[in-house]
Parts: structure tokens; C-alpha cells; sequence
């Protein structure tokens, strides 16, 4: 996946569970700093949350960055980890697939809350996750 | 160092002891970080002269020969002076950055007071200077270590009073509790909600809980699926769980999020959460009649 040119606008180790928090604050700060709508903001956070704990529960943890697109006004959220990998796509975006004991909504469910979404993994090779949302 | 071969420092500190005070004190002025508006020339004289003296006696007994080792028996005064002048200075508001600067701002009269008098030795002048920095640096490093110590305990303690504050169970009516959360639901504090309730529900031979999200800005899955599990438990104590306080934009990113809430009860606020947790204990809510006329 290729990272736009610059720097993100913010960057959020994830490691442990209260850096969710931090992940949620920082794409909600954004948003607000962007004048997004408010039914937008709790989509988009909503999908982060989302995909930054698979990163940090599947994927051992990850790194969350976000950036400011312009012309159309966007926001971009690339979040990484280096874990296991996600064998079948296709079955993990499925609603109700989950190696844990979890609802198992969390990957399709984002990919719904959000205008683009994009998946890269290979087993072994860890996962990346892109999500764009218009404001 | 021994006593025996006194640096130049030394001798400096002994000799113009009052000198290098007057330079450091001009050196803050000028860098900005004397502040005035909090201490009077004669509180900041003070603080300073404690410290050089503090500074110099430390210097008799260190051995600058190694690395500077703030922490060393040598430097103890030296500590605790600092972190008197820290504490005062820190107390009326003074940044970190400033305090920093505030004990830098000794190097550059040092130096050129060793200048002076070592100008015809330039191999001893380098080694003085670059063992006096280093001795500033620790110092100012120190500071540093000192204030993010002192943060991180505010953090924690504060972390811990959060923990304890942002579950309360409240008694609403007979047999009607209300648990609000506020901020992240995170696994921790789901099970603390988890148990705080349980417990209350016991306590308090409830039959109806509360639960209000009002406060809870992201519900994403796993929230959800705390929320459904307590409501699942409550159940199974022989009571009932209103969710209340879901705001439309919540509601439609459940919807999209495919969240089915199932069986469970959920209210727009927790205004009309209490009216239907009345009408399951028995009661009803009136006007009072107005007997005045």
C-alpha cells in the first residue's frame, strides 16, 4: 500500500489496550480539526477502533497513522502490524468468523462504516489495513 | 579529583564565589528564565547562592575523573538542594524547559571565567570545560529524571482515582439502579461495571438496572459485546437492563457494525429509561394536584 507524500498528520503505537484510546483521540482530533459531520466522526473512529484492536489483539500490535487528504477533503488511516497474518481474506471479512471469542463483526464492520477500505495480509507477514473517509 | 590537585573550578567557586553568581544570575536574566514575576532578586539570589555552594562542595568530593554519576553520596546535598529549588520554583509554575535552562545558564560564566585564567594552558582549559559541562549536563539531566518521575506519579495516582470514580452504582428508587459510564469501556472496566453491578444488584434486591452510554463516545464491537454480556448476567440475577443514552449516530453505526442488541432493552435517554424502569417496579410518576386555587 503506498503511504501519500509527507508526514502523517499523527502517529499512535499501539501496544496496549489504553493506546486504543490514544488511536480514537487522535483520529477524533483530526476530524474535528477538519470539520468533519458529527455522524462521520463516530463512523470513522468507530471503524479505527475496530481495526486498531485487531492489530493489537491478533496482530501483537501495530502502528496507527493518519493522514489529511485534500482535494476532496479526506481523511486516510493506515494501521500496521507485523503478526500472524490473516489466512483467508475473504472468511475473516465475513460477519460472524472470529478465532476469538469475539462477535466476529469487527473487519466487515469497519469496512461498512467507511468509504474506502482496503486489506493486505499474508500468513507470516503481518496485516495492513487502509480506510479513507470523506468528511 | 583529589582535595590535592584542586581545579580550576574550584579555585573559582572558592575565590569568586560571589562573581560566578552575579554571571549566572545575569545569564538567566538574559535568557529569560529568571522569571521575576514569581521570585524577587533577593529569593532568586538566594536559591542560586544554596546551590553553588551546594555545587561546590560536591566538587571537593567527586571524582569527575569517570562518568557523572548524579546519584553518587558525593552529589547528595547537591540533590536535595536541587529539588528544594525544583519543588519552589515548579510550585509557582515555572516549566520544565525553564528549570532546565535555569541550572544550564551556569556553564557559559564558568567557562569564560576558566577562560580567563587558563589561557595560556588550552589543554587544561578544554578538559576543564568539557568536565564542567559534563557535570551541568548531569545536573540538568537529573532535573529532567526528577519532574518526569514526579508527573508519571501524578499520572498513576490519577489513573488510579479514575478507576475507582467512573463506576459508581446509584440507587435511583426501590429496587432501580443506575450505573452511568462515561469515556472507555475497555475490558478492565468492563469488568469492574460487571461487578460493581452484580454486586449492587444483590445489595440492593434490584430488578431493574440502568446502564446508561450517555457518556460513552465509541461503541464498537467489543463495547457492544461488553454491554450485551453485563445485560446477559443481569438477566441472569433475576433483573432487567435498560440500555439507555444511545444518540442516533451511535444507533447507525450499530446498525452498520451489524450489532443486533437481541432481547435487550434500550431507551433513547435515560429520561425514558427511569419512566419504563417505574412501570416495571409499579410505579407511576404524576403531577402533583394543584390544591392552591
Amino acid at each position: 500500500m503506498n503511504r501519500p507524500p509527507g508526514e502523517p498528520a499523527a502517529r499512535v503505537e499501539l501496544c496496549r489496550e489504553r493506546d486504543l484510546a490514544a488511536a480514537r483521540l487522535a483520529v477524533s482530533k483530526l476530524l474535528d480539526a477538519m470539520g468533519a459531520r458529527a455522524l462521520r466522526k463516530t463512523r470513522f473512529v468507530t471503524a479505527v477502533s475496530e481495526i486498531a484492536r485487531n492489530a493489537l489483539d491478533h496482530g501483537g500490535g501495530g502502528t496507527l497513522e493518519v493522514w489529511q487528504l485534500a482535494r476532496p477533503a479526506r481523511i486516510r488511516v493506515l494501521c500496521r502490524d507485523a503478526g500472524p497474518g490473516i489466512a483467508d481474506l475473504e472468511l475473516a471479512l465475513t460477519d460472524g468468523f472470529s478465532t476469538a471469542r469475539s462477535m466476529g463483526k469487527g473487519l466487515g464492520g469497519a469496512r461498512r462504516l467507511v468509504d474506502e477500505f482496503r486489506i493486505e495480509s499474508r500468513p507470516g507477514g503481518g496485516t495492513t489495513v487502509e480506510m479513507v473517509s470523506k468528511l | 579529583m583529589t582535595a590535592a590537585q584542586m581545579s580550576e573550578v574550584q579555585t573559582i567557586l572558592a575565590e569568586e564565589f560571589e562573581a560566578v553568581l552575579e554571571a549566572w544570575f545575569a545569564t538567566q536574566k538574559r535568557e529569560g528564565v529568571r522569571r521575576p514575576d514569581l521570585f524577587s532578586d533577593a529569593e532568586s539570589r538566594r536559591q542560586l547562592s544554596e546551590l553553588l555552594r551546594a555545587f561546590a562542595a560536591a566538587l571537593q568530593q567527586a571524582d569527575l575523573s569517570t562518568a557523572v554519576d548524579i546519584e553518587a553520596e558525593a552529589w547528595s546535598d547537591l540533590r536535595l538542594a536541587l529539588s528544594e529549588v525544583t519543588l519552589v520554583r515548579t510550585e509557582r509554575g515555572v516549566a520544565p524547559w525553564e528549570m532546565t535552562a535555569f541550572v544550564l545558564a551556569l556553564k557559559q560564566p564558568v567557562a569564560s571565567l576558566l577562560q580567563e585564567r587558563l589561557s595560556d594552558d588550552t589543554g587544561r582549559l578544554l578538559q576543564e570545560v568539557s568536565d564542567f559541562g559534563r557535570v551541568v549536563d548531569a545536573f540538568a539531566m537529573h532535573i529532567n529524571e526528577h519532574f518526569i518521575a514526579e508527573r508519571d506519579e501524578i499520572i498513576d495516582r490519577q489513573r488510579a482515582e479514575m478507576m475507582e470514580l467512573s463506576t459508581p452504582v446509584v440507587q435511583l428508587w426501590e429496587r432501580v439502579l443506575t450505573i452511568p459510564l462515561i469515556g472507555t469501556l475497555d475490558s478492565m472496566r468492563a469488568q469492574e461495571v460487571m461487578e460493581n453491578l452484580l454486586n449492587a444488584i444483590v445489595e440492593h434486591q434490584a430488578e431493574v438496572v440502568i446502564v446508561d452510554i450517555t457518556g460513552v463516545r465509541v461503541v464498537d464491537t467489543q463495547v457492544a459485546q461488553h454491554l450485551l454480556r453485563t445485560a446477559a448476567a443481569v438477566r441472569l440475577m433475576g433483573a432487567e437492563a435498560i440500555i439507555s443514552g444511545i444518540s442516533p449516530k451511535i444507533a447507525q453505526t450499530m446498525v452498520e457494525l451489524g450489532v443486533d442488541v437481541g432481547e435487550v432493552t434500550t431507551r433513547p435517554t435515560i429520561r425514558a429509561a427511569l419512566a419504563e424502569a417505574f412501570r416495571r417496579v409499579g410505579f407511576s410518576i404524576a403531577r402533583i394536584e394543584d390544591t392552591r386555587v
